[in-house]
């Protein structure tokens, strides 16, 4: 094993997908001279060269249009968006042309692409900064959105998206770029639609997902030094949903919290609740409880922040009432 | 429509005395004559209600698809928008999977999943038929990208409507083909109506071919009324892309005869318009070229005729007696992966 930074791990993905298939290559803005808005691509022109890793103008629903064409023609584009919420210019051709012409098209010409690029609120960037898609995308037939938490599952997750047929898009995040973590020396692939068990426990469920994952750990070693047990169940997936992990593991705590860095409204926290009641009822020993981002554009002021977002202690309340303790 | 700009800049090299053979002659004049039958009994049968969905007949604008594909090489790749019934048809694929797919049939086109405004064949490179109005000016783009990075000679023909060239997509697709000098050629099918919404009421740059000089994209415009001048346009696009110059932008001045879509009443534009285009119909002009030259007796023309009209029966008979999909198809091609857990709560 050994450490790498969460930015790293997608390099290194990247760019052992590029050396064994020529057909894949990266496109984005600032990706190649600027090595990499957040430094993921950095020194992939020096490897690749201009052919394969191909910085773009400002011009996000032009050069995701190209890439699904490209992609429709045979190569296997990465497509790097500064930040999803610049992707809302090319959200036409994710959600309108790579989703879709597979159906439209009767089987005949497949989109396998990747976009990726940083999601969530990134600190003070205020309300256009700070949005996460994952609910967004997740709704759409077609697509793939997996949302890697961790160096490992980042390497993992990404080779996977490349390799894959179907369009998918990864959720990272500015500010897990610098994260460290372990990975194997060698290749390995973490399989899509699969949740991950990252903590082991006895009572409750917490299921959760990106980087909001670290405080759910945080509250996690909190509870525990009240005798509180949690299984951390990160989901890694939001289309498809691994139900069967989590139902598996309500079935032995017999309580979830749903922890999710976003809008409570159509969210994948909402989904989760509505599946465990249809799917676990008997289970259940309390109602699902979900900690989320406030219903409010995200603001500029650190103390509105602060307000908006799950944190430690709001995540300890909701798994004390799931358990009626105080 | 300013005429005038057509005069001054049209690439038609198009003259009095023959530049191609009988043989190219007479398949234009069946090929178009083909579009224009079969798009005539679509109407027709749209009025039927013998299928749903939106309809936008091609009628009138022939040319443009028999110019376009005379010119092009079998590699080469197709992509437009949702007026698409005449480019299978130019690009040789049987009509009656065309009409199959109208009808929503297993045996159509897209296999009844993407109807009137999404016909594709991979065999032909026909790919789509797209109905965002635009989304495929930077596919387009992307498509030649990748011939182009894969080394191949192959171009690619990105065609819209006068409308479709307002979307800011082009602009950035533009910016992005010229720079990278990518194989593709832009054609707008101006029919000088987007849906209600003449040129003149949505800019005041008429000239449409002026869109591509501000990239110093070479940018022309053609007589869409004529075949061997698309032809022409289409041929000298091609050689550039070729040899690695890069896109062209390919103004074509056309004009559809029938409305935007079924629905339409055309209250935007006036009866005589419509009539002093008919004087300028491309396929009269080939029938005139083929009958003035003797390049085909009398006899042969009604057999022709004849020919097609068998060809519109065989189209509607073959959809309206292919089998429609199974239910359990919703669920295909949707995606490549053959095990993709859809979530099902059907009780």
């Amino acid at each position: 094993m050994k450490t790498v930074q969460y930015r790293e791990a997608l390099r290194e993905a990247m760019v052992e997908e590029m050396r064994k298939d020529q057909n894949v290559f990266l496109m984005g803005e600032e990706v190649a001279e600027y090595n990499g808005a957040y430094k993921v691509s950095q020194g992939m022109l020096d490897e690749f060269g201009p052919e394969r890793v191909i910085d773009t103008p400002i011009a996000e629903l032009g050069f995701a249009g190209i890439a699904v064409g490209a992609a429709m023609n045979g190569l296997r584009p990465i497509v790097e968006f500064m930040t999803w919420n610049f992707a809302l210019l090319a959200s036409d051709q994710i959600i309108n042309s790579a989703a879709k012409v597979l159906q439209m098209s009767g089987g005949q010409y497949s989109c396998p692409i990747v976009f990726r690029g940083g999601n969530g609120q990134a600190g003070q960037l205020a309300a256009t900064h700070s949005q996460s898609f994952e609910s967004f995308y997740a709704h759409v037939p077609g697509l793939k959105v997996v949302t890697p938490s961790t160096p490992y599952d980042a390497k993992g997750l990404l080779k996977a998206a490349i390799r894959d047929d179907d369009p998918v898009l990864i959720m990272e995040s500015e500010k897990m770029y610098g994260d460290k973590g372990e990975i194997p020396e060698g290749e390995y692939i973490v399989p899509i639609g699969k949740a991950d068990v990252k903590r082991k426990g006895e009572h409750v469920t917490l299921v959760s997902f990106g980087k909001i994952i670290k405080v759910v750990h945080e509250a996690a070693e909190a509870l525990q030094k009240e005798g509180i047990s949690c299984e951390i169940i990160d989901l890694r997936s939001v289309r498809p949903i691994d139900y069967d992990t989590v139902v598996e593991s309500v079935k032995k705590t017999n309580r979830c919290v749903v922890i999710e860095e976003s809008w409570p409204l159509a969210s994948i926290s909402g989904e989760i609740a509505y599946h465990l009641q249809r799917y676990a009822f008997d289970y259940l020993d309390s109602p699902v409880i979900r900690v989320m981002q406030a219903d409010t554009p995200f603001a500029f002021s650190k103390v509105l922040i602060d307000e908006a977002l799950p944190n430690v202690g709001r995540i300890v309340n909701a798994v004390k009432s799931s358990l009626y303790v105080s | 429509m300013p005429t005038q700009t057509m005069e001054k800049n049209t690439k038609s090299k198009a003259k009095k005395s023959l530049d191609f053979s009988k043989e190219q002659y007479i398949k234009w004049y069946k090929d178009m004559l083909v579009m224009r039958k079969v798009e005539e009994r679509v109407g027709h049968l749209y009025i039927q209600q013998k299928f749903g969905g939106f309809c936008h007949l091609y009628i009138g604008q022939e040319a443009i698809v028999a110019g376009t594909v005379s010119a092009c090489e079998k590699g080469d790749k197709h992509i437009t928008a949702y007026r698409d019934h005449a480019h299978p048809i130019g690009l040789g694929v049987h009509p009656k999977y065309m009409m199959a797919e109208l009808y929503g049939k297993k045996t159509g086109m897209s296999k009844g999943k993407g109807g009137s405004m999404h016909m594709f064949n991979k065999e032909v490179n026909l790919m789509g038929g797209h109905g965002i109005v635009g989304a495929q000016i930077p596919m387009g783009a992307g498509i030649a990208f990748a011939d182009k990075y894969k080394g191949t000679k192959n171009v690619t023909f990105c065609s819209f409507g006068d409308g479709a060239a307002r979307q800011g997509a082009l602009h950035e697709t533009f910016n992005m083909a010229m720079m990278w000098k990518l194989p593709v050629v832009f054609i707008i099918e101006n029919n000088n109506y987007a849906m209600g919404t003449s040129v003149k009421r949505t800019t005041n740059v008429e000239d449409m071919s002026e869109m591509g000089k501000s990239y110093h994209m070479p940018s022309f415009v053609v007589d869409g009324m004529s075949v061997e001048a698309v032809h022409y346009a289409i041929q000298e696009a091609c050689e550039r892309a070729r040899k690695g110059e890069g896109p062209t932008l390919l103004d074509i001045r056309t004009y559809r005869y029938k409305g935007h879509s079924m629905s339409d009443p055309q209250k935007y534009r006036s009866k005589d318009e419509v009539e002093d285009y008919k004087q300028k119909d491309p396929i009269s002009q080939v029938l005139k070229t083929i009958e003035e030259n003797n390049l085909a007796s009398s006899k042969e023309i009604k057999a022709i005729q004849d020919e097609v009209k068998q060809i519109v029966e065989e189209s509607v008979k073959f959809a309206e007696e292919s089998p429609d999909l199974e239910p359990h198809e919703l669920y295909e091609d949707v995606y490549v992966q053959k095990d993709y857990p859809f979530i099902k709560e059907f009780l």
